[in-house]
């Protein structure tokens, strides 16, 4: 069970191309050196301006700011947006330190290719772990304050007058002596000659003065979104280009052994099958729907491998003699002696929680479409690592990087999926290699596909055990996680001494790899955390909040069985365990004190609590919901998130619905493996929320002004334990399986 | 050949009856703000108005659709995004990824046709399209809005963020 298939070593190589880029230093240059690429960016998809791209004059003031003689002001974007509304934070620190006018704001995306041209002049690309604007707000926010300085230097130069003499109100530069004022359109070209200013002198405004970053503002990308019009990567269409469908073996670690392609040729389409790897067909043809259709016809032979006996039951056993054995197990955390303290307390207590292999279910199925021509390959993709999806790209393709160029389009939904794994550009890059030169190929998959070859959310169960004394005080606790590890699959070379660290996120000591970005935030004195490592044949991945989702369940939900157990209130005895983090216990009294902790509810309502840490931000729930019988209803939900500075009020909104919305479909749904393959492969085995499981979501930004966290994924670790211990407390019983398998259901 | 009637035009298509009208409006008419979800009609991104009503369009073949039959796609509702639903979702600011909207908003003018002001619980009946980036609290907001409902509406945004 634990041989590394093919498909993973593929996804070794993709993984290990995009780490290096990431580590590389990055300087932030302004001012790239000359002026076509200004217009080369220009085609490129934006999104503010849909399909109807601007060809007018346009000044660069520096690689991140143009500037447009009507005064509009032009932000480069280096990040993928996928909903999560990064363009329009990063846009707002950008315009904020430029003094801009926000209603002038357009953007434009940065293209890979231009980047690796440019010296990765607009750092890294990729978009995942929380990081968008966490990790590029100093350089973007430098890249807009340069650009003022340039503009208004631009001005004192014309009215021969000191800089410092000038004031700058969205996008006008006044000169108050002298009543004279000018816009940022008029100044742009004296202003691109200036010689930049150095970087690292330069003030940045103190976040509590912001006038356009921490503002509420609608986002930038809506108006395309509401009649049809915006271009998605299943979208793109291309003169001459022809359409694939596809098909990977079925159980992971298959091969594909052979076709008959007679069987097909008579189909309309033009259908031609061939074999795209050494586990996947593909049929092109004229139309997607007849390459579907005539894949569907194609008599295929597979070779499915000793995986194809693997049964759900055997991957839970697998997982069981990792609750109890001692076989490739580390602690991360062993203070004091929790073994002891626990076997010597008044009261004990011990559960095993269960959380199963979880789909990211983009609502884009994933697709690419590749050109390949004589020294020149292209691919329009939905990515959340552009550079590595021109990595895969030129690596499959044998063309080099500075001949490749990939053109990003805006996600249909990312959550993890689109990010270190690039089997698509890989699969539909290998099928246009054998394509006439310069025909350029759209490969779509069928929600089939997307679900039985998705890289899941790795299953993870855990035995939590703990000791009260006389008084209901917690003297030990004892968590061992056994489950998946992401490293093991797609990053081997992170794992150290056999010690995947990574499967504790959200259970660390303070003192480890990722300081401060997703620390324990209880202080006992036995606390011993263990993670045993079980592997599968199940391909797994990153996926929206990561392993913080399933170690809060377990922290989060065990905790409140404690806390009921020592006739507690769940409230004040996790304060009591929180004193010495004084961020985890902010915002857990954020959460209670919207949530109304402790206030009356309506009969037949109950809430519960749950907080946690991920992505460098902190997060806390209440959540109030109804049993009637089996059926649950979530009423309400009141998140409380510190990510430090908020930069985007409205998109920390959107994104703790998103969180929600994600976190209850895993209390519906789960993927699992019959005879070596996913079962459930499209929507009518597989539930996903809709509106009416959708509670009212309150968030509460409790900002401290002294760190940057992540947005996009840090609150949905907290939504599951809020909603199963609300349910605790309206039964009397835990919850320690999802999706529910006790016969609840959600209404 | 096939002839269709779409937002108001005719066409003439070249596919095999069977075919999906998903995919002869996307792929032979190039209409491509109706999207593929899941082809089974379960998730609703594909959704049009045939003959005002909502259809999933991922498994209706051409065969059962005639010249005299109108269908409407995202494309057609209105113009400009004129349509009180679209105006509503961009008030809200309804869109996170914006795949499933289309879908979205052609369910919501169905049902507003149909029922002009309706309840939280009609909302819950009748829009089963399936959003995985979670705007189902604004998409309710946003229709209740469009509804004229703007108490309810409020009701719903009340407290949706604060910062403390």
């Amino acid at each position: 069970m634990n041989d590394i298939t093919d498909i993973t070593k593929a996804m070794h190589l993709e993984n290990s191309q995009l780490e290096n880029p990431s580590r590389r230093d990055f300087i932030v240059k302004s001012a790239v050196a000359g002026g076509g690429l200004a217009l080369g960016l220009a085609g490129c998809a934006t999104g503010t301006e849909g399909n109807a791209p601007y060809t007018g004059p346009v000044t660069e003031i520096n690689s991140w700011v143009l500037v447009r003689p009507n005064d509009d002001v032009v932000i480069r974007i280096a990040r993928s947006e996928m909903g999560q509304g990064t363009l329009t934070g990063l846009a707002q620190l950008v315009a904020e330190e430029l003094d801009a006018d926000w209603s002038k704001v357009r953007t434009e995306h940065v293209l890979p290719g231009q980047n690796l041209a440019n010296k990765r002049v607009w750092g890294d690309m990729s978009t995942g772990g929380s990081r968008g604007i966490r990790t590029s707000h100093d350089y973007v926010r430098r890249a807009g304050a340069a650009a003022k300085i340039m503009l208004v230097q631009a001005a004192a130069n014309e009215w021969k007058v000191p800089a410092g003499e000038l004031t700058v109100d969205k996008g006008v530069i006044t000169h108050k002596a002298s009543g004279r004022s000018t816009t940022y359109g008029k100044v742009a070209d004296a202003a691109a000659k200036i010689t930049p200013p150095e970087l690292k002198t330069i003030k940045l405004r103190d976040p509590r003065q912001w006038k356009i970053a921490g503002k509420p503002v609608k986002r930038l990308d809506t108006d395309d979104k509401l009649d049809g019009s915006k271009k998605y990567a299943v979208d793109v269409t291309l003169p001459g280009m022809v359409h694939a469908a596809i098909m990977d073996c079925p159980v992971f670690g298959g091969k594909l052994v052979s076709f008959d392609q007679s069987q097909i040729a008579s189909m309309p389409g033009n259908p031609r099958a061939l074999r795209v790897n050494e586990t996947t067909v593909a049929v092109v043809a004229d139309t997607w729907w007849r390459a579907k259709k005539a894949l569907e016809a194609l008599p295929k032979v597979w070779d499915e491998g000793p995986n194809a006996k693997v049964q759900q039951s055997d991957i839970m056993k697998h997982l069981a003699t990792g609750l109890t054995g001692n076989e490739n197990v580390f602690a991360d955390t062993n203070d004091g002696d929790a073994l002891k303290a626990i076997a010597g307390a008044a009261k004990k207590l011990e559960a095993v929680y269960e959380v199963p292999f979880i789909p990211h279910v983009c609502m884009e199925p994933m697709n690419a479409t590749v050109r390949l021509s004589p020294g020149k390959a292209e691919c329009w993709v939905a990515t959340q690592n552009a550079e590595a999806s021109m990595a895969t790209l030129s690596q499959t393709s044998g063309v080099p990087l500075n001949q490749c160029e990939v053109y990003k389009m805006d996600l249909g939904g990312g959550f993890g999926r689109r990010g270190g794994n690039q089997d698509f550009v890989r699969q539909a890059t290998q099928i246009a290699m054998q394509l006439p030169a310069g025909t350029p190929v759209k490969m779509l998959w069928t929600r089939e596909e997307d679900l039985g070859h998705d890289f899941f959310r790795p299953i993870q169960h855990a035995r939590c055990s703990a000791g009260l004394d006389a008084n209901g005080n917690l003297v030990g606790l004892h968590i061992r996680v056994s489950g998946q590890s992401i490293n093991a699959f797609a990053a081997p070379a992170a794992i150290k001494n056999g010690r995947d660290i990574r499967q504790l996120q959200g259970l660390w000591k303070e003192a480890n790899m990722f300081p401060n970005d997703a620390q324990f935030g209880y202080t006992l004195p036995n606390l011993r955390i263990e993670y045993a490592m079980r592997n599968t044949h199940v391909p797994v991945g990153a996926w929206r909040g990561v392993n913080t989702n399933h170690n809060g369940i377990f922290a989060e939900c065990f905790i409140e069985e404690c806390a009921r157990a020592a006739g507690k209130d769940s409230l004040e005895f996790r304060r009591a365990l929180l004193g010495k983090h004084k961020y985890h216990l902010g915002v857990l009294n954020a959460a209670a004190a919207k949530g109304d902790w402790g206030k009356p509810l309506p009969a037949g309502r109950h809430r519960g609590i749950a907080q946690f840490m991920g992505y460098g931000s902190y997060s806390a729930a209440v959540a109030e919901v109804s049993v009637n019988g089996n059926d649950v209803k979530i009423h309400r939900m009141v998140l409380a998130t510190n990510c430090g500075h908020a930069v985007s009020l409205e998109q920390i909104a959107a994104q703790v619905q998103g969180g929600v919305g994600m976190g209850i479909s895993t209390l519906m749904s789960e993927c699992s493996v019959r005879d070596g393959r996913i079962y459930e492969i499209n929507l009518d085995k597989l539930a996903l929320p809709k509106v009416q499981h959708m509670p009212k979501v309150e968030t509460v930004i409790a900002p401290t002004f002294d760190f940057w966290g992540g947005v996009g994924e840090p609150t949905i670790c907290v939504v599951v334990p809020a909603v199963l211990n609300a349910i605790h407390a309206a039964t009397g019983k835990p919850v320690r399986h999802i999706p529910f398998n006790n016969g609840m259901r959600l209404v | 050949m096939a002839t269709l009637n779409i937002n108001g035009k005719s066409y003439e298509v070249n596919a095999e009856p069977d075919t999906p009208l998903l995919w002869v409006i996307r792929e032979q008419v190039g209409l491509t703000g109706t999207k593929f979800g899941c082809g089974i009609a379960q998730c609703g991104a594909c959704s049009i108005h045939l003959n005002g009503a909502v259809t999933r369009s991922c498994v209706l073949p051409l065969a059962a659709v005639g010249p005299n039959d109108k269908i409407t796609t995202i494309e057609g509702l209105s113009s400009n995004a004129s349509h009180p639903v679209q105006k509503a979702w961009k008030e809200i600011d309804v869109p996170q990824c914006g795949y499933c909207q289309s879908g979205q908003i052609m369910a919501a003018a169905s049902l507003l046709a149909n029922n002009p002001r309706p309840t939280d619980a009609q909302i819950d009946a009748a829009m089963t399209n399936v959003c995985r980036c979670g705007t189902y609290q604004r998409i309710r907001a946003a229709i209740h809005t469009a509804a004229g409902d703007t108490a309810r509406a409020a009701e719903i945004m009340k407290n949706e963020v604060t910062v403390v």
